[in-house]
């Protein structure tokens, strides 16, 4: 029989917050390095976008895309959008955990929902993120140069923009108690999303209805940011630069970079305390 | 000081009563069996307790702290056993605990020697780097006792721990309790639909309606309900009746009630004049006891009036 193991008071506050934080994102992680069916096969959406898609389209639209390869351009669109699959199903692993009783041991724990909450969506971030790596290393295939500088900035706004979908499916699945429910509800949310977000086309020349749709997305401020980072390392003409990776504008006002990022952090930070006040409620 | 102490305790969702005043002590070490039909309140007691869920009325303290004002330190001193799986099933043993400890802030350097305590205890050490998913039901249970035992907590609240198992898996999930009773300085607190298992508990609470209608040790409450039976078949029956005067002569034979079933029956043989051919005792059981303080054997209480069994046993889930 073993020695009787020392009966220590468990330390409280931050430390604790902190540590929960750090576990259920470190959990994430050791789920989706076990499941590498799942992180890869959400890789081959994009794929199919970048190079079926887009090789297949570009016959029709090199005219409008000048010097520009259709893919180079459709490149920044697909990097955004491939988290997007990642970081929802993040989210929704909430409610598997749910159903499949997990949730309630994090729940009881003497820490604050909100560390648990925290730690999804950051866990949900860096899954995606990894995912972005994936996609970043096909950049050179579609003509985009990569330098580090590049590369830090691109992976700093798909982190921002997965965060902020993470917290999004968990605001939306926070009340849901069948995975079944949620999945049916995800691809409802998904597809309209990414269509919307001027990942696949540029919002240059959109009739009115989808101009103000498009603007009204969410996302579409986390993929101009991506766009613009990548833009500005092609050598392209200003006339194909204004076509192809025109300025956001509300009401003929250019929405600057720094607050298109800023919108985007807001509306996660925004979903991720609804989500919290969803889960905190008690009986 | 109590482990567990409750007074006046209430809980209403909308217009229903769920629990309606209760009041009860748990003496620290004590292992205290809480036993009631489905929608006794029995589920929202423990909620309350556990901090699941927030009285409408009354207080409640566990270790020493308020469940309403001091949620987190009732938290922290507490051990759950669900009786639906709670793990991780995709995690190793070893995983779960860690995921566990971390959530608790353990102290790290308890971590690793308590792990291998709580696993040791359980009968899991050696297959603790297996995903929770190769285990058989009865292993679960064990992993999610040890997990609920990991930081040390003084008061363990084990919901139905054995519900769904196997009889001989049963038994030795009661020898682990038992084991942890001796080693671990360790208030328990269970509900059971077993009758039998219910024995195995210092005092036992019975609620039935959102009240308590018992509160004893299992003997206690087995002599308040009555005597003994003995119960005879005879060469001569009517002769044997005449003779015992008020016995009451039934299918199984006749029956006897005495105080004292074991020492009656030799001075039977000696004074009845007839020739007995069979002879059996029976004791009150706790289900007897059941039955006397609501009116329904346990299991009839599981099913309201005309529900199939399959639905009731939904509706527990």
């Amino acid at each position: 029989m073993t020695a009787v193991a020392a009966v220590a008071v468990p330390q409280r506050g931050f430390a604790l917050d902190v540590r929960a934080v750090k576990i259920v994102v470190q959990r994430d992680l050791i789920r989706t390095l076990q499941d590498r069916t799942r992180f890869v096969s959400a890789l081959v959406q994009p794929l199919l976008f970048l190079f079926v898609l887009g090789a297949g389209l570009s016959s029709l639209t090199q005219g409008a895309t000048g010097s520009l390869d259709l893919r180079t351009f459709m490149f920044p669109g697909i990097l955004a959008t491939s988290t997007l699959f990642t970081a929802i199903f993040s989210a929704v692993s909430i409610v598997w955990d749910r159903e499949f009783g997990f949730l309630r041991e994090m729940l009881v724990a003497p820490v604050r929902r909100s560390s648990i909450i925290l730690g999804k969506a950051i866990g949900g971030a860096t899954v995606a993120t990894t995912q972005g790596v994936l996609v970043l290393a096909l950049a050179p295939v579609v003509h985009v140069p990569l330098t580090p500088g590049l590369v830090v900035t691109l992976l700093a706004e798909v982190f921002l923009l997965s965060f902020t979908l993470t917290a999004l499916g968990l605001a939306v699945v926070a009340r849901i108690q069948q995975v079944q429910t949620v999945m049916g509800l995800m691809q409802v949310l998904l597809l309209p999303l990414s269509f919307l977000s001027g990942a696949l086309y540029p919002l240059s020349n959109l009739p009115t209805w989808l101009s103000v749709a498009v603007r009204c997305n969410p996302l579409t401020y986390a993929v101009r940011p991506v766009r613009t980072a990548v833009f500005n390392h092609l050598e392209v003409s200003p006339a194909v630069r204004a076509r192809l990776n025109p300025p956001i504008t509300w009401g003929g006002w250019e929405v600057p970079t720094w607050l298109q990022l800023l919108l985007v952090a807001a509306i996660g930070a925004g979903l991720l305390a609804l989500a919290v006040k969803q889960f905190q409620r008690v009986e | 000081m109590t482990a567990i102490s409750v007074r006046g305790l209430r809980k209403s969702y909308g217009e229903l009563e769920a629990v309606r005043g209760v009041d009860f002590d748990v003496a620290p070490g004590e292992t205290f069996g809480f036993l009631g039909p489905n929608g006794a309140g029995k589920s929202t007691t423990i909620k309350i307790l556990c901090t699941l869920a927030r009285a409408t009325g009354g207080s409640a303290s566990v270790a020493g702290f308020d469940v309403a004002t001091q949620r987190d330190d009732v938290r922290r001193h507490i051990g759950l056993v669900f009786q639906d799986l709670t793990l991780d099933t995709y995690l190793s043993a070893e995983q779960n605990l860690r995921f566990h400890a971390e959530l608790y802030g353990m102290p790290r350097a308890t971590v690793q020697p308590r792990m291998r305590q709580v696993l040791e205890m359980v009968g899991l050490w050696e297959r603790r780097a297996s995903k929770v998913l190769t285990f058989s039901g009865g292993m679960k249970r064990r992993l999610e006792i040890a997990r609920g035992l990991m930081h040390s907590p003084r008061v363990l609240f084990l919901d139905e721990p054995t519900v769904g198992l196997d009889p001989q898996t049963r038994a030795s999930i009661w020898d682990y309790i038992h084991e942890l009773r001796q080693q671990e300085e360790i208030t328990i607190f269970l509900t059971t639909h077993y009758m039998d298992e219910a024995e195995h508990c210092d005092r036992i609470a019975i609620m039935d309606e959102g009240t308590l209608v018992a509160l004893d040790t299992p003997a206690a409450l087995k002599a308040s309900v009555g005597t003994d039976r003995v119960t005879i078949r005879t060469a001569d029956d009517q002769a044997a009746l005449a003779v015992l005067g008020d016995a009451v002569l039934t299918t199984d034979g006749i029956v006897i009630s005495v105080e004292d079933g074991e020492a009656y029956v030799p001075r039977l043989f000696g004074t009845l004049g007839v020739p007995i051919t069979n002879v059996s005792i029976s004791r009150p059981s706790l289900d007897d006891v059941f039955l006397s303080y609501t009116g329904r054997t346990i299991r009839d209480s599981e099913q309201a009036p005309g529900m199939p069994a399959i639905f009731a046993a939904m509706a527990r889930r």
